[in-house]
């Protein structure tokens, strides 16, 4: 009897995403852990809003250093759970038989942000609802911008992902430190914790290119003058959108380039 | 005999070391072929442009009919691989990667045909066993389970028997000569195992330096070259031009 065959980009992007799962519930400790951390932040920053709250209520108004750091942790989430997804392909040492699969590079490309949306909720949504009983502060109060907010970033992780998992194929796990310096530094340009004002004159030019930049000032104007700037987010998202482009065109270069000298054999421990 | 395989001047450079240099030959449809050569005579470098993981320096693939080189994904569902050198995931179990196989390779039944591979492998009783917890032997039949999934037309092995016992040689050697009866696949594979050649394939191409420098059917080459074994041959071949 024939195995029958059916091929189509939404199965493989399913098969793949599978795999991850897979992973993902075989190991109890590894989900505890997407959570644990995020949630840790959270007590934390917690503490130090609560602190500072009598002296600098500009500081924590609306509970917006709670929110802000569970936003932040957004976006590492989703760039970390999808790099470490392809480093789990490397480290097993399975690119090559995905590789002559027909799976193509974009289907790749879209079965990690898959999996890295899950591992974020995952992350992200105990320790947003930890965050109401422990200090009163729910970011859900924001209602339908927090999920253009979350959007956003994740949006940003992936577009690092795609660079950082470029820069792995072409040069292997020996630039595997990438994958958790990157989002860090973003960080100071972000303007997460203080306004875009704050920043030096040659820092805020830079930090007009970074999308995550909107997304903060515009949680802020939020949390904190009760107005929702639709601009900022706009501003947000297309930058997104080209560093999407840029990193999947960045990823399919290296890929060929992986082709030509043949590192998709050679990838792995 | 129809052809499904075809390169014509096939060569690879890597900066200024050539690799694979202007090779040409064909495969006929259900044939096992058998691709020999010393180390860095060129047959990893050949497999892996066969398989679309590296791109030509120059030179033509035809596989089914279809330009290789130009668009490859309209065939790769068609073909499969295995090497002792490539893993699978080592934390997943038996079952789900081939599960996860199946699924990108479009198998429509893949509960199904996870069953009847198992059964061909032997590997019923393994299924739920994570790959990591496995011996060498096992994981050789888990890969070969697995490029088997989608029933391939055109099966590439790399050194199909490597950390096998002789039984389960012999076994895994019939299998795919019943395979290959019974599908009319065809198969072409790489090995050190000159007795697993003369016993399992129908040509033998002998590669050195990264040119193809004989091929011939075993006794052909027996015949050729007077010689009682392969080994021999091989080592006749691989060494001429050294004395």
């Amino acid at each position: 009897m024939s195995a029958k065959l059916k091929h189509s980009s939404s199965s493989r992007i399913f098969a793949l995403f599978t795999r991850y799962f897979f992973l993902l519930r075989s190991s109890w400790p590894r989900i505890i852990e997407i959570a644990y951390w995020p949630t840790m932040q959270m007590v934390v920053w917690g503490f130090v809003s609560k602190h500072f709250a009598p002296s600098s209520p500009e500081l924590t108004a609306g509970g917006v250093l709670i929110s802000v750091v569970l936003i932040w942790d957004t976006l590492f989430r989703s760039h970390i759970s999808y790099t470490l997804s392809f480093l789990e392909e490397m480290w097993s040492r399975n690119l090559g038989n995905l590789f002559v699969s027909p799976l193509r590079p974009w289907e790749l490309m879209l079965g990690l942000a898959c999996i890295s949306l899950i591992r974020t909720l995952i992350g992200m949504i105990p320790a947003a609802l930890l965050a109401i009983p422990f200090f009163g502060v729910s970011v859900f109060d924001m209602g339908l911008p927090l999920f253009a907010f979350f959007f956003n970033l994740v949006l940003t992780g992936w577009a690092m992902s795609q660079f950082v998992t470029a820069i792995l194929i072409r040069y292997g796990l020996g630039a595997e430190s990438l994958t958790w310096v990157l989002p860090f530094l973003i960080a100071p340009f972000s303007c997460i914790y203080y306004p875009l004002s704050t920043l030096p004159g040659w820092m805020q030019e830079i930090a007009a290119f970074i999308p995550t930049t909107y997304v903060f000032e515009g949680m802020r104007a939020l949390l904190i003058e009760g107005v929702w700037r639709q601009d900022l987010l706009l501003k947000s998202l297309s930058f997104n959108v080209i560093y999407l482009g840029l990193g999947m065109s960045a990823f399919l270069f290296a890929f060929r380039v992986a082709r030509k000298h043949g590192l998709l054999l050679q990838a792995g421990e | 005999m129809n052809t499904i395989l075809e390169t014509h001047s096939l060569t690879k450079k890597f900066g200024t070391i050539t690799a694979v240099n202007d090779l040409s030959f064909s495969l006929c449809r259900s044939s096992i072929t058998a691709l020999l050569g010393g180390n860095g005579a060129g047959k990893t470098t050949t497999l892996s442009m066969l398989l679309g993981l590296l791109r030509p320096s120059s030179g033509e693939i035809s596989l089914f009919g279809k330009d290789f080189v130009k668009d490859r994904f309209p065939v790769l569902g068609r073909m499969n691989f295995s090497s002792p050198y490539v893993d699978l995931p080592q934390r997943l179990t038996v079952g789900e990667n081939l599960l996860v196989y199946a699924k990108l390779y479009g198998v429509v039944y893949p509960k199904e045909r996870i069953q009847q591979v198992a059964k061909s492998f032997r590997l019923e009783k393994l299924l739920d066993q994570r790959l990591r917890r496995l011996s060498s032997g096992q994981k050789t039949r888990v890969s070969l389970a697995k490029s088997l999934i989608n029933e391939p037309e055109f099966l590439l092995l790399d050194e199909p028997t490597a950390s096998l016992d002789p039984d389960t040689t012999v076994w895994i050697r019939e299998f795919l000569q019943e395979y290959r009866d019974q599908r009319g696949a065809t198969i072409l594979f790489a090995s050190h195992d000159m007795r697993e050649v003369e016993l399992l394939c129908d040509e033998a191409l002998l590669m050195k330096e990264g040119k193809l420098v004989e091929k011939g059917s075993p006794q052909g080459l027996l015949d050729k070259y007077q010689r009682s074994n392969l080994e021999e041959v091989f080592l006749q071949v691989n060494r001429k031009g050294m004395e």
